[in-house]
């Protein structure tokens, strides 16, 4: 079961690369969990203690505008992360995150992951470093979405 | 090619989104035969010309199809065109897309607002020659679900097992279930094999910058990826130089260009 669990956290795009010693540290914090259409991963407002890897599906992140309704921000996919607030005080998540068809993601326990990266500095840069990157490409694409590109010239 | 606009009757007007329509014309014998890629001087007379892409299939060049945005004075006017108007239509011009350098290479087109109009006719000859190419892999990106342009034809090309194509919106409410996100978080999505692939793109020029700069980055080499840019063309002829990018006249050297020979004047502003 435990070996299930590491190969799918090994084959998972976000930890490829990692050291199999760091990726068994990681298999402890961590389960398989399913979602069926509609349900919510995250919640706005809501404590944030969940780091999400997605396996299979999709996950609208929306955020709800009073006068328009909810507003669809982003979609991620397989290979995506899902959740950042877990890592930054006062973990609450800024966004819903809904399943706009069945899910299935990795989901890592928030507490237990930022010790283990207290706990052990390399693997707490590695992860560090790769969520950066994962935040920093997030934020290209919401440039490029704020820029309005196929608006009027 | 001729220098002299010759009159061509409307057909069909098929209205593709709030400010998009397409243009179905009757041409004379012998058809109008163009590389994808290519574009006509299109004239509404007594209001003036512009340069617009061929949208149709390239293997049915007796079925000439423009697909227009109003936009600017003639584009505006254009909107007025019914079924049985005749304008003027001049060209082709321009290089067309790299079809003979992409034979055997696997495909990644990504499609950008209206950008999707130069890239149509490419898509139809990619699908209708599928045993020539790789893997084709069509991206397409829109402002809005109500934004997209040949929405339905791009729903029948998504059903094909021999092909990816993906499509995204900028901005949507709850009943689109599709994807949300600017159209290079799409080639996340995809697997690509860099030292096999050649990419062609066509949109606003800051979403080509950023999709370019997304393709180099998964190790696409600048040679094989193009882009069709967008200019003010007057004469389509090499001659008025309004359409001048530095050394490079869009409307004879391109409107395809190949990254590498222009990537420097893609990030300097005012070009």
């Amino acid at each position: 079961m435990m070996e299930d669990l590491e190969r799918l956290l090994r084959e998972h795009d976000f930890l490829k690369g990692l050291s199999p010693e760091h990726t068994r540290l990681l298999v402890s914090c961590a389960k398989n969990v399913r979602f069926a259409s509609g349900d919510f991963l995250l919640r706005e407002g809501a404590a944030a203690n969940t780091f999400f890897l997605i396996r299979v599906g999709h996950v609208a992140l929306e955020v709800g505008v009073p006068a328009r309704g909810v507003v669809q921000m982003e979609t991620v996919g397989p290979g995506d992360v899902l959740g950042l607030s877990w890592l930054i005080p006062p973990y609450r998540s800024h966004l819903d995150a809904r399943a706009v068809e069945p899910v299935v993601a990795l989901a890592f326990d928030g507490t237990c992951l930022r010790g283990k990266m207290a706990a052990d500095h390399e693997l707490g840069f590695w992860l560090a470093l790769r969520l950066f990157e994962k935040a920093h490409a997030r934020l290209e694409r919401v440039r490029l979405q704020r820029i309005d590109v196929y608006g009027a010239p | 090619m001729t220098w002299i606009p010759e009159p061509a009757r409307v057909l069909r007007v098929h209205q593709e989104t709030a400010d998009t329509f397409t243009l179905h014309f009757d041409v004379k014998t012998g058809g109008c035969r163009f590389t994808p890629g290519q574009f006509n001087m299109v004239y509404l007379f007594g209001v003036g010309e512009v340069p617009i892409s061929i949208s149709g299939d390239p293997s049915e060049p007796e079925a000439l199809v423009h697909t227009i945005r109003a936009v600017g004075t003639v584009t505006t006017a254009m909107k007025s065109v019914k079924r049985g108007s005749t304008l003027g239509i001049r060209g082709p011009y321009g290089n067309g897309w790299p079809i003979e350098e992409a034979l055997g290479k696997d495909i990644i087109v990504v499609a950008g607002g209206l950008g999707i109009a130069p890239l149509r006719s490419l898509v139809y000859l990619l699908l209708n020659r599928r045993s020539d190419f790789g893997a084709v892999t069509i991206l397409v990106g829109a402002r809005s679900p109500a934004d997209i342009v040949y929405r339905a034809e791009i729903e029948r090309w998504r059903r094909r097992a021999d092909a990816t194509i993906l499509v995204t919106v900028d901005h949507a409410g709850r009943d689109w279930t599709g994807e949300v996100g600017v159209v290079t978080a799409l080639l996340d999505r995809v697997p690509i094999q860099a030292d096999r692939t050649i990419a062609m793109t066509c949109g606003p020029e800051v979403m080509m910058r950023f999709t370019t700069r997304a393709l180099v980055a998964r190790g696409v080499p600048s040679e094989r990826i193009f882009l069709a840019l967008e200019r003010n063309m007057k004469c389509a002829l090499r001659f008025c130089g309004h359409c001048q990018y530095r050394e490079t006249f869009v409307c004879k050297d391109g409107p395809v260009l190949r990254l590498d020979r222009i990537e420097q004047l893609l990030w300097q502003r005012e070009i």
